[in-house]
């Protein structure tokens, strides 16, 4: 049994560790392409990226883009595409953050009154395309895109000072800007503060073990993505399983917006960044769906982002490291591909083996 | 200078072999699928290869298709050397495969499918009006009845097979490889299928027939080939041998028999479906009226040709298709309307046919396996968490007792042979102390060894109360092991038929709506001792009538041990 | 497993006997209902821009990227490869086809933009069809990898030139249109605001008022793609792989090969129609401009139900609502208000007198929604307008679930000697 458990330790490591090399080499060849030096940008980009104020910022990413892969891994490990986590963060936050400004709440109750909001308004966005595929039937991957679209045409409508947004200065549209007992605080690493939802994002990744890993709901939703047919038949009812799995999936989506929301901005502008659902998926494509995986593909893709602002600097398009990033995410997609045909043969190999060697003992003893 | 022509034909002297193969040896992963296999098949022959299920049959037809390479030998078609690395070698080559799995696009027309790859017309041009008249030339000159604008979806099994035999006539083959062709018919489809075989033959074609139906190949075949464990053990000529000595010589020694002696039916009615009718989405019955009842004890048998209702029967008492009307009782619990978890929790146990598709998660372990489908019960949870150290535990339990051939249960289901999955699929749902069993093709597709494992696993759970609804397209396997036998067809119960008495045969009739004769039983049952020639005669069918609930041709129970009261336990 | 983009557990194809070829005549009817009924709704609202020559000429316009995507989309799933990576594919055509605009000249362009969507599409192949990556994995890295592609040869290129810079290219030469003669007649029939004489002339002044070369050479592709794929042997095998593979390879066909080819056509579609955007629906290239585009034209694939017919269809609706945003259609939004609260009622008693009774019920209420809010506003904000076309979509999808028929092997991972 030790040797099963070395072998596939080596097995599991060894798609992420292909990929990043290869992501690596392909990167450095488009940058020896585009007039570049290789080894200077990762070195600038490695001095850059360990530097204290980096570190505290790339855990600040981290907690972000962690959750937001966490929503996805949910939907990945039923085989449900929710690309729609950037929608859903962005529509949940914005409501949260109306809420947060509007009610007048003691300070902590207000925090955990946000959060509900915004966990609420995630799942019940992901919950349009769970309901549209149950009963109609429609891919979930165009539903949840076509709702990105509408969420954030929904929020550009709301927003505007007329309705539910403020006018702050002369320019700036956003919400009602949170009281200040409701900004939650930081926890001080060195010179600076993370982010203090990071232990939220934690406790998330805990909870996502415990429940895909552990209960009899996980069990049902990892076999109805292994095999539908074969989850249909021990008694799975899949309909209801997909409508939990993607209400999951948005609630946590919905949380994703809110280490910056509790944490920064304190209210949800025009300028709340975007794009943070698609690096969700992209990491949890890298840390397969693993809690632990999803951790490090958070902190990588956020090292990377963090270090390439220091590219500028030395003339290099930081625009690199996007294509680093599209480029390990290919690569680790054909090379857990490949890990897992390996894998398989091998294993296929030595159960015949060993039912070989059991064979030969048997013949010993029959007349 | 003088250019021997290149012949198309094979030469017509009888020496000449239309294939020779010579040290055939194919290795996968994990198994040697050929090892120094030798066969010469004469031309304008009929040439079977028998062989049990994994035998190596399938992939030494690969190999001679051209969809495999051979890691060592040689192949020889019209005594030239050839060597194939895709079908369209050996298609060029003149042999023509008909699969047992039908290949064929069902939403594709016949025309298409037929001349897929070698189409009619010019500058890339599909001539489709060609393409029919050569279709319909062939149809003919054979008798296939082959309409080339039909949609393949809406065309039955007979006709599919035809379809696939006109596909490789098409393309000029002389050599044709039928693999497995009879698996889906009925014996007067076979009938009809021999005749067209021997139609080929007498144009020169030569058949190679891939086949484990003794009795069959004995009729029509003219020289026989037998493998066992990837290698030649034998090559017979039919009248030198027996079905028994073929079955000998294919296993290689004392074949298991499914037979069951004693009767261990109880009195306690397990289930009762009444009235029960399943309609297909265009409306259609595909299960109508169906009332039959299971006894504690009792081994039900369903009889039919594929395609009759039997998996629609299996998937509506277990909650996976609804049911247009009807009941369905469990002992005292009506469970109509519950869904499938619940029913499973009631206690039904299922093995399923198709045990790839809904039977295991074939990328998970074994021990994720033995929770599937029980993922409510103990040893497998805990109040609402995995208890991973029992369903492990239990695990290792149901490998020991049911002789599951693996080294261990982190294995991937998908790395165990298709014997050795069954066999945990039939000890896990054992496991759940069921009371009833759904089995479906229980050993379809599953080697001899395993095959006797679970007859022996149904039989003990069989003598301890459990009852069973046996559905088969073995027809000794559901001989063997029923109490009673029904036959389906259409969607209803047509007859009842007693297994101490029913030869294949007369259940053969039955399942194609001839109706069961009162007569004399039938031939010597080639997997065992022949059945007696009863005196008591059969129940005669009453076609389209329905056999009483659970009542028919049990005989006298010969049982060993005192009929159980109603209510009481098992030891 | 959710192999494709219909579930066939939940939704199980249409079976062969219930699928009704729609003939000519029946087709033509449609349209002169539709046509009917639209005139009506703009005599009763007065907001003329919904059937102006304007409008539909800009509707034209846009419904060729997402045809052309869409077609990509059906190349590729008759071939059996699911291809989410059209909107990545799209992107690259954006970005290579203003470059080969832009450096080059118009029709380089293209050619370019076709090119860049091959690259993208040879990508997704390698992934699916030699690695055997699940397909809609591999499509959505492609699309991470198109965005962050075009994002770096932005920087490279547009940086130094005028008017770019790391999101958007200089501006575009055109290409040139052509107008049928007769268009200034249909122009003066238009203005006069006769029912249903004055909106046929608008659709039919769209359609030959300043029509770009271009789109001449995508609307022929829908043709081509039918007679290529039903009328040739080529077609024929390509087709065979979609709906069994293992057939096919038993045949002889090069299942690999095909797949190969299906999908880097697949690409070079999405990449033509990503070019098309950039210089005829635009003249410019900007990130983020595709909005979602290559994936209503998956929507219109499915619409189309897999045939180049239906897909134009599908992807002419879809161009239709994308084409109000362009010209701040809030009133022609609300006008249509009414048009789908119409329409919806007609396919609600429709399910109902088919005893659908919880579909009729449901897009009855729907239809009374639609119809109260059309009473209560004025116009649509434009936000609103912005997702039209997506909230177009999403409909059109939950309503055609029925009659559904993907290939039979489309998104599953295919390997040679079985399944």
């Amino acid at each position: 049994m030790k040797r099963v458990d070395w072998q596939r330790t080596v097995l599991v490591l060894a798609a992420p560790t292909l990929a990043v090399v290869v992501a690596v080499l392909l990167s450095s060849i488009v940058l020896v392409v585009s007039g570049n030096s290789p080894l200077r940008t990762f070195e600038s980009m490695l001095d850059f990226g360990i530097d204290p104020d980096s570190v505290i910022q790339i855990l600040n990413k981290s907690t972000t883009y962690y959750l937001s892969a966490l929503a996805v891994a949910i939907g990945f490990r039923m085989n449900l595409f929710n690309i729609g986590v950037d929608g859903q963060y962005r529509i949940a936050a914005f409501f949260a953050a109306v809420v947060g400004g509007w009610l007048a709440l003691p300070g902590p109750l207000l925090i955990v009154v946000v959060i509900l909001v915004a966990v609420a308004v995630g799942a019940f966005w992901a919950g349009i395309a769970a309901v549209l595929k149950v009963t109609r039937g429609v891919s979930e991957v165009i539903s949840t895109i076509m709702l990105n679209v509408i969420g954030a045409g929904i929020v550009a409508y709301l927003i505007d000072p007329s309705r539910l947004g403020v006018l702050i200065g002369s320019q700036q549209v956003s919400t009602e800007p949170m009281p200040e007992s409701a900004y939650l605080p930081g926890i001080p690493l060195g010179e600076g503060e993370v982010f203090g939802f990071i232990l939220i994002a934690l406790a998330c990744g805990i909870g996502y073990w415990l429940l895909l890993g552990r209960t009899r709901f996980g069990f049902d939703l990892k076999a109805t993505g292994l095999s539908e047919t074969a989850a249909v038949a021990s008694g799975v009812d899949v309909k209801r399983m997909i409508l939990r799995a993607m209400l999951l999936s948005g609630g946590v989506a919905g949380l994703v917006g809110l280490p910056l929301l509790l944490g920064e901005s304190h209210s949800y502008g025009q300028d709340f960044p975007a794009g943070f659902g698609f690096a969700g998926i992209a990491i949890a494509l890298l840390g397969r769906n693993h809690p632990v995986g999803i951790a490090i593909g958070a902190l990588l893709w956020s090292f990377l982002e963090q270090s390439s602002q220091i590219l500028d600097l030395e003339g290099v398009p930081k625009e690199i490291v996007t294509i680093m990033q599209g480029i390990t995410v290919l690569s680790v997609v054909i090379a857990y591909e490949l890990v897992r045909r390996f894998s398989l043969a091998q294993q296929q190999r030595r159960v015949g083996a060993e039912l070989r060697a059991a064979a030969r003992s048997d013949e010993g003893a029959v007349p | 200078m003088a250019s021997a022509p290149t012949a198309e034909q094979p030469a017509a002297s009888v020496g000449a072999p239309a294939v020779e193969l010579r040290g055939i040896t194919k290795r996968f992963p994990g198994v040697v699928a050929n090892s120094d296999v030798d066969i010469v098949v004469r031309a304008g022959t009929v040439h079977a290869i028998v062989g049990e299920n994994g035998a190596g049959k399938s992939t030494l037809m690969k190999i001679l298709y051209g969809m495999q390479k051979p890691d060592e030998g040689s192949i020889a078609v019209n005594g030239r050397p050839a060597a194939f690395s895709s079908p369209a070698d050996a298609i060029a080559a003149g042999i023509g495969m008909v699969h047992q799995h039908f290949m064929l696009a069902d939403n594709l027309t016949v025309l298409e499918n037929v001349v897929l790859g070698a189409e009619p017309g010019t500058l890339g041009r599909l001539d489709a009006r060609a393409a029919g008249r050569r279709i319909r030339e062939i149809s003919d000159a054979y008798g296939l009845g082959v309409q080339p604008d039909r949609l393949v979806e809406e065309l039955g099994v007979g006709d599919r097979q035809r379809i696939e035999i006109l596909k490789v006539l098409y393309r000029g083959a002389r050599i044709l490889i039928l693999d497995e062709p009879t698996a889906v018919l009925v014996p007067q489809e076979v009938d009809e299928l021999f005749a067209n075989l021997r139609e080929l033959k007498a144009e020169g074609i030569t058949v190679l027939f891939i086949s484990h139906k003794l009795d069959e190949v004995l009729a029509v075949a003219d020289e026989i080939t037998v493998i066992r464990r990837g290698t030649t053990v034998a090559t017979v000529r039919p009248d030198e041998v027996t079905a028994r000595r073929l079955a000998e010589l294919m296993v290689g020694g004392e074949l298991p028999s499914p037979e069951t002696r004693e009767s261990t039916v109880r009195e306690r009615v397990v289930l009762t479906v009444e009235a029960l009718t399943v309609r297909s989405p265009d409306g259609r019955a595909v299960l109508d009226d169906v009332t039959l009842g299971i006894r504690a004890g009792e081994v039900l048998g369903i009889a039919g040709v594929e395609g009759n209702g039997q998996a629609e029967l299996v998937e509506a008492i277990m909650g996976l298709r609804p049911a247009a009307a009807g009941r369905i009782v469990l002992a005292d619990r009506d469970l109509t309307a519950l869904d499938t978890r619940e029913r499973r929790e009631a206690g039904i146990g299922f093995i399923p046919e198709d045990r790839q598709r809904q039977g295991l998660l074939l990328e998970a372990s074994l021990w994720e396996n033995r929770i599937l489908g029980h993922q409510t019960r103990p040893p497998n949870v805990s109040g609402p968490w995995i208890n991973r150290d029992g369903a492990r535990a239990d695990t290792e339990r149901i490998v020991r007792e049911y002789d599951v051939r693996t080294p261990s249960i982190d294995v991937l289901a998908s790395a165990l042979s298709g014997g050795n999955q069954q066999k945990l699929i039939v000890g896990r749902e054992m496991s759940g102390d069921p009371v009833l069993l759904l089995a479906a093709h229980p050993t379809r597709g599953v080697d001899v060894g395993a095959q006797a494992a679970i007859w022996d696993a149904l039989r003990t759970a069989r003598a301890e109360g459990l009852a069973v609804l046996l559905i088969s397209a073995d027809l000794d396997e559901l001989i063997g092991l029923s109490d009673t036998i029904q036959v389906i067809l259409r969607g209803r119960l047509v007859a009842d038929a007693d297994p101490r008495s029913v030869t294949p045969e007369e259940l053969g009739s039955a399942m194609t709506g001839a109706g069961l004769a009162a007569g004399p039983a039938g031939r010597a049952n080639p997997a065992g001792p022949a059945n007696p020639a009863g005196p008591e005669a059969p129940d005669p069918a009453a076609p389209g009538g329905r056999g009483p609930t659970g009542t028919t041709g049990t005989g006298p129970p010969t049982s060993d041990r005192t009929a159980a009261r109603p209510g009481e336990g098992e030891a | 497993m959710t192999a494709g983009l219909v579930d066939q557990t939940i939704t199980p194809p249409a079976p062969a006997r219930r699928r009704r070829r729609l003939t000519l005549p029946v087709v033509l009817l449609g349209i002169a209902a539709l046509l009917v009924l639209v005139s009506l709704v703009r005599m009763v609202t007065g907001a003329d821009d919904i059937t102006s020559s304007g409008t539909i000429g800009a509707a034209l316009r846009l419904a060729v990227p997402i045809g052309l995507a869409g077609l990509g989309g059906l190349w590729s799933e008759r071939a059996g490869v699911v291809n989410i990576g059209l909107e990545g594919q799209l992107i690259l055509g954006t970005w290579f086809g203003a470059w080969g605009a832009f450096e080059y000249g118009a029709w380089w362009g293209a050619l370019a933009g076709i090119v860049g969507g091959a690259l993208g599409g040879l990508i997704h192949a390698v992934a699916t069809v030699t690695f055997g990556v699940d397909h809609i994995v591999s499509g959505v890295a492609v699309n991470i990898l198109g965005a962050g592609a075009t994002r770096f040869l932005s920087a490279l290129v547009f940086v130094d030139t005028p008017g770019g810079g790391v999101t958007q290219s200089p501006t575009l030469p055109p290409i040139d249109t052509f107008t049928l003669p007769g268009s200034g007649a249909l122009r003066t029939l238009e203005g006069k605001g006769w029912f249903l004489v004055s909106d046929l002339a608008g659709v039919l002044g769209g359609l030959v008022t300043q029509v770009s070369l271009l789109t001449v050479v995508a609307i022929a592709l829908v043709p081509i793609s039918y007679v290529l794929l039903w009328r040739t042997k080529f077609g024929l095998r390509l087709r065979a792989c979609g709906e069994a593979p293992s057939a096919a390879e038993s045949l002889g066909v090069n299942v690999y090969r095909m797949k190969y080819l299906a999908v880097i056509v697949s690409g070079g579609f999405a990449g033509l129609g990503g070019a098309f955007l950039a210089e005829v629906a635009t003249s410019i290239y900007r990130e983020g401009q595709t909005n979602g585009r290559g994936y209503i034209g998956l929507a219109a694939m499915i619409f189309g139900n897999w045939r180049p017919g239906g897909l134009a269809a599908g992807a002419g609706i879809f161009g239709y609502t994308d084409s109000l945003q362009l010209r701040s259609g809030g009133e022609s939004v609300h006008a249509l208000l009414l048009l789908l609260a119409v329409v919806l009622a007609g396919i609600g008693v429709w399910s109902l007198v088919r005893r659908r009774r919880l579909i009729g019920i449901s897009t009855l209420g729907v239809a009374a929604l639609v119809l109260v809010w059309f009473l209560l506003t004025d116009t649509v904000p434009d936000e609103f307008v912005g997702f039209a076309p997506h909230l177009t979509t999403l409909l059109v999808l939950s309503l055609a679930a029925q009659r559904l028929r993907p290939p039979a092997a489309d998104g599953r991972p295919y390997r040679r000697g079985g399944d």
